[in-house]
């Protein structure tokens, strides 16, 4: 499944349209092989939109019933930046009850994850997976790709974000001077410790650099950040 | 007991907002002669308060402030990247993986323990959410506190002298710090565990209508 996601992952890399990023919504459902996926996302003038693979009906049906002024999902994820099991969240009030009947009745699912993210000027963006399962079927999924999960938020919410601003021309990752050494080491065999000894620094400092070069770079993991660094023609060695 | 709320929920603890934003003052303004502001009510807040970061607050008896930290993911604002990358060799540090942690207050004779017991939490936010570092702006008295703790910060860069000095470091919780830890904080790891799980549970929710 691990390279799976990481095959994923450059799908996300590669999409370029609005329909193709409600495609990936759908790669990722059947991959992970649950019911929903939907990501959704507020742009830093507080526009919304979302991708996803909910039915029309449900959509609509959220729309006209106004869900958004109390659906506990939102709530309890709105502009915050960890995680939550939708079990976690306040399901208490009639109204809650309610919605979540008809958002079984309209196939969400029992079970939900939503990650809520946070990008640069008050970007804001909720991934979120629903499935059919008991509470611990669904805590071992949970448990199971929390943190890969998380990489593969992060890689749709800089699309989000791309998409945000049409002007600026999409030149793919660019890593520091320093970022780019440290990959360059690794690349090129050294072990953390003999990388860090070369670049003057304390091996804590070059993980910090490598775990941020990753991120930049859209990868599961330091091997798969050597791999895009590469490919991307961003180090040679 | 140590609580971990988000800015948009310290409404509901209004008593343990105002004294932690006045601890603050009084630490950073008064006694560390740091350029920050205070308003009015004696209160220090930053733009970075703003933005809904993570409290990590040790709460007294009495209900006041004991100490606090606060939390925010590298991926939105923070307080490294938007002033200090001369520091860290022009490095942005980004990842959902590392958040920064700043304003680490203590109250006025606040002891070892409620060090301890913030150090406690951090580890606990550090484990729950899968966390690999942690990176802040650090003064020569934070450096002395966290390697008192144990937990080796890594100081990137620094700049200024005396009571301007200032640097950008970074520091982990690893598994061996936490048995030390929840020893000078007098508390058992279940206990920990619980008040995190108490915190994340149910999160309180805003006015409805303020985000529809």
């Amino acid at each position: 499944m691990a390279t799976e996601l990481q095959d994923f992952l450059e799908v996300i890399q590669q999409v370029d349209t609005f329909e193709r990023f409600q495609e990936a919504t759908v790669g990722l459902r059947d991959l992970l092989n649950i019911t929903h996926v939907v990501y959704h996302w507020v742009n830093s003038v507080g526009e919304r939109f979302g991708a996803g693979t909910y039915s029309s009906e449900w959509v609509d049906r959220y729309l006209e019933k106004d869900y958004l002024r109390m659906d506990p999902v939102l709530f309890g994820c709105f502009q915050r930046f960890t995680p939550v099991n939708w079990k976690q969240l306040d399901w208490s009030s009639k109204a809650a009850k309610a919605f979540f009947r008809d958002a079984l009745d309209h196939g969400v699912g029992n079970q939900g994850y939503t990650i809520p993210l946070r990008g640069p000027n008050g970007q804001f963006a909720l991934l979120t997976l629903s499935h059919n399962a008991t509470d611990d079927q669904w805590e071992r999924f949970i448990t199971r790709y929390e943190r890969d999960l998380m990489i593969v938020a992060h890689e749709f919410n800089k699309k989000a974000l791309s998409f945000d601003a049409p002007g600026d021309v999409q030149s793919g990752p660019t890593l520091s001077p320093r970022e780019t050494a440290a990959i360059t080491l690794i690349a090129k065999g050294f072990s953390r410790g003999q990388a860090a000894a070369e670049m003057r620094i304390s091996e804590h400092t070059l993980r910090v650099y490598i775990e941020s070069a990753r991120h930049k770079l859209g990868a599961m993991n330091t091997t798969h950040a050597v791999a895009r660094a590469l490919s991307l023609g961003l180090i040679i060695i | 007991m140590l609580r971990y709320i988000y800015g948009q929920d310290l409404c509901h603890f209004p008593l343990l907002r105002d004294t932690m934003f006045r601890d603050r003052a009084d630490q950073f303004k008064r006694r560390l002669g740091w350029d920050v502001h205070v308003n009015a009510a004696g209160e220090e807040h930053d733009e970075y308060d703003e933005i809904n970061p993570l409290y990590v607050i040790w709460q007294k008896p009495d209900g006041t402030h004991g100490g606090s930290m606060r939390f925010l993911p590298t991926t939105g604002n923070t307080m490294v990247n938007d002033h200090f990358l001369f520091l860290t060799d022009g490095v942005r540090i980004e990842s959902p993986f590392i958040w920064e942690c700043t304003r680490f207050c203590l109250a006025p004779g606040a002891d070892r323990q409620v060090t301890a017991a913030l150090t406690l939490g951090a580890g606990e936010i550090m484990e729950e959410f899968h966390l690999k570092h942690f990176v802040g702006v650090f003064d020569p008295r934070m450096e002395r506190i966290y390697s008192l703790m144990g937990l080796k910060p890594d100081v990137l860069g620094r700049s200024g002298e005396g009571r301007e000095a200032v640097g950008v470091g970074l520091w982990e919780m690893h598994e061996e710090v936490f048995a030390p830890t929840l020893e000078k904080a007098g508390i058992d790891r279940e206990t920990s565990k619980r008040w995190f799980r108490d915190a994340f549970d149910h999160p309180y929710v805003e006015d409805q209508r303020a985000i529809a």
